[in-house]
């Protein structure tokens, strides 16, 4: 199981003055379960290409294999495809709307035709998914600190049970501590659950430390598709396309170059920390 | 006369329920000092919610204290009269870029600032012309905004404020919608304004990279500053900075972890170039090349 693209293209005003090639042939398979990190400067095509995952936007050619059904297909139940893969925009609690928060994370499943009970059971489960806490759950959306906010929205997408949970940018915007918890959630869910998860996100930092997998994207193309590890090796090539490695990449490089025997891959700082202390002590 | 000042600074605010009725106030700042000198380079941090866009608004009198006062080149920020002067005195920049850009074309956006201050047209110009120059945007003078990426917006908006020519301009998380490209473009155009122009800069931001070269550095946490020093005092305090929310530049995180491990690395490492000094003066470094010197000879 897993989603797969064949040749995708997508080209926003098609015919006019504005047209711009958004997406150039691009060919990727995400298997069930992996947790994968889009990195991409702005306008390089990464947003547009996760719009595609549930159907948001349809490819100008190309097709695109969810469970081994093209979607592309006439006939292709488009709505179960949407609550199959659930997308979590930027700044997603500007799209809190209800009275209160429980009321607010029930409106995925209610749309989904479940029962007021279901719906409620969905939602419990959601919010404790995210580890809102219980206590705000009749609060207005409005009243929660940044961080509560996006919890919120974030179980809204839950509740309605993706196998696939594609996040852009869930962390802009929120404070250091924040930003930690938030992505330490989703590491936890997609442990606990087995959910495809598609991170976005412009902090390499966070790339680095959370996922298997890292889709480069540049021009609308797909530039590199490799390990933390491969991808920041190639940390040059970043450069010139308007991203970077982690920081911790760039001091193990100048270690290296200043005499100091250490494999440069690390890519965290505990992984840095450990390389320091190891090529310390073979020196001595 | 200091640039920006507060005293016993408060800001309190109603909050109210679905019908509008009053049930309880909301002090978000909680009696603030704050000295902030001509041309120096301030940084607030604090989690969401702390309180550090409210104070920042007080400083060009978006909003005006509910106690205390806040004076912005001397000037009392709660006097209607200075009103002008204060905003002519202190610029803003927000966070989202596509928020603040309101010309069709960019030199138009730029010009918007001083054509409501009065300023004659050929002053305009040249002020437009100074200012993306600036900022490193004069070739998009005649470019539409839309099609910018978000840094150069931000580079456009922050054309757009000096180009009122103020003595301290005033930056609530310009960076935070940017990508690392975009982020260093801002980055490095205000520290280049604060070099050449002399303008004082207090920048906001939750990104600890930023303020590393900053002067001073304030940590807000419910209303109130609970942490001030050069960047180097702040970072050596992780642990505290960890109880609000914050955190530390990655080189001081791998000097900590390094010490942790048990090396004596020194506190206060902000840059990587510091830490790859003082892993290079450890004992052990570099002993290898010594030994091949040593059988070579």
């Amino acid at each position: 199981m897993s989603i797969r693209l064949e040749h995708i293209n997508y080209i926003y005003s098609q015919g006019t003055a504005y047209e711009k090639h958004a997406l150039k042939d691009v060919s990727l398979e995400i298997p069930q379960g992996q947790f994968v990190g889009v990195i991409g400067h702005t306008g390089s095509g990464k947003s547009t290409l996760i719009q595609h995952l549930n159907g948001l936007i349809r490819a100008a050619s190309g097709a695109l294999y969810y469970e081994e059904k093209n979607i592309y297909d006439s006939g292709y139940p488009m709505k179960e495809l949407r609550s199959q893969v659930g997308l979590v925009f930027q700044y997603p609690e500007h799209q809190l709307f209800e009275v209160d928060v429980f009321t607010d994370v029930c409106f995925g499943p209610k749309n989904q035709g479940l029962s007021a009970q279901e719906c409620e059971e969905r939602a419990r489960e959601a919010l404790e998914l995210v580890g809102f806490p219980e206590k705000y759950y009749r609060q207005s959306p409005f009243e929660l600190s940044g961080g509560q906010k996006r919890r919120a929205a974030i179980a809204g997408v839950l509740a309605m049970r993706p196998r696939v949970l594609v996040l852009d940018e869930p962390t802009a915007g929120l404070d250091p501590k924040g930003r930690d918890d938030i992505l330490e959630q989703v590491a936890h869910l997609h442990a606990q659950t087995g959910m495809t998860v598609i991170l976005v996100s412009h902090s390499m930092e966070d790339i680095a430390r959370y996922v298997e997998r890292i889709i480069v994207m540049n021009q609308g193309e797909k530039m590199l598709d490799d390990t933390p590890k491969n991808v920041f090796s190639h940390y040059r090539d970043l450069e010139l396309v308007g991203l970077a490695a982690p920081q911790v990449t760039y001091i193990m490089h100048d270690l290296k170059e200043n005499g100091l025997a250490v494999q440069t891959d690390a890519t965290t700082v505990e992984e840095a920390a450990d390389e320091i202390v190891r090529a310390l002590e073979r020196e001595t | 006369m200091e640039m920006v000042q507060a005293r016993e600074l408060i800001y309190e605010y109603e909050k109210r329920d679905d019908e509008g009725n009053v049930i309880g106030m909301n002090r978000a700042v909680d009696g603030i000092d704050i000295d902030i000198s001509r041309g120096q380079f301030a940084a607030i941090l604090g989690h969401n919610g702390s309180g550090k866009s409210t104070l920042a608004k007080h400083m060009n009198a978006i909003l005006v204290p509910t106690g205390g006062t806040m004076w912005v080149n001397g000037r009392d920020t709660k006097d209607p009269r200075e009103l002008m002067q204060v905003r002519q005195s202190a610029g803003m920049v927000f966070q989202n870029p596509d928020n603040q850009i309101i010309g069709t074309v960019v030199e138009e956006d730029v010009g918007f600032g001083p054509e409501n201050l009065g300023v004659p047209t050929d002053e305009i110009w040249k002020r437009v012309e100074d200012s993306l120059r600036a900022v490193g945007m004069l070739e998009y003078r005649t470019h539409s905004p839309n099609k910018l990426s978000g840094g150069q917006k931000q580079r456009v908006a922050i054309a757009g404020v000096i180009a009122m020519e103020p003595q301290c301009i005033v930056l609530d998380e310009p960076t935070a919608m940017l990508d690392p490209n975009g982020r260093k473009e801002v980055i490095r155009t205000v520290q280049e304004l604060r070099r050449r122009r002399h303008v004082t800069v207090i920048l906001i931001t939750h990104y600890m990279e930023e303020v590393i070269d900053a002067d001073q550095v304030y940590v807000m946490d419910s209303g109130h500053i609970v942490m001030k020093g050069t960047p180097r005092e702040i970072f050596s305090r992780t642990e505290e900075l960890k109880k609000y929310r914050l955190d530390v530049p990655q080189a001081t995180m791998l000097a900590d972890e390094l010490r942790k491990r048990g090396l004596p690395i020194p506190r206060g490492i902000l840059r990587k170039e510091e830490l790859v000094e003082a892993i290079a003066g450890l004992p052990g470094f570099g002993r290898r090349d010594k030994r091949q010197t040593l059988r070579q000879e």
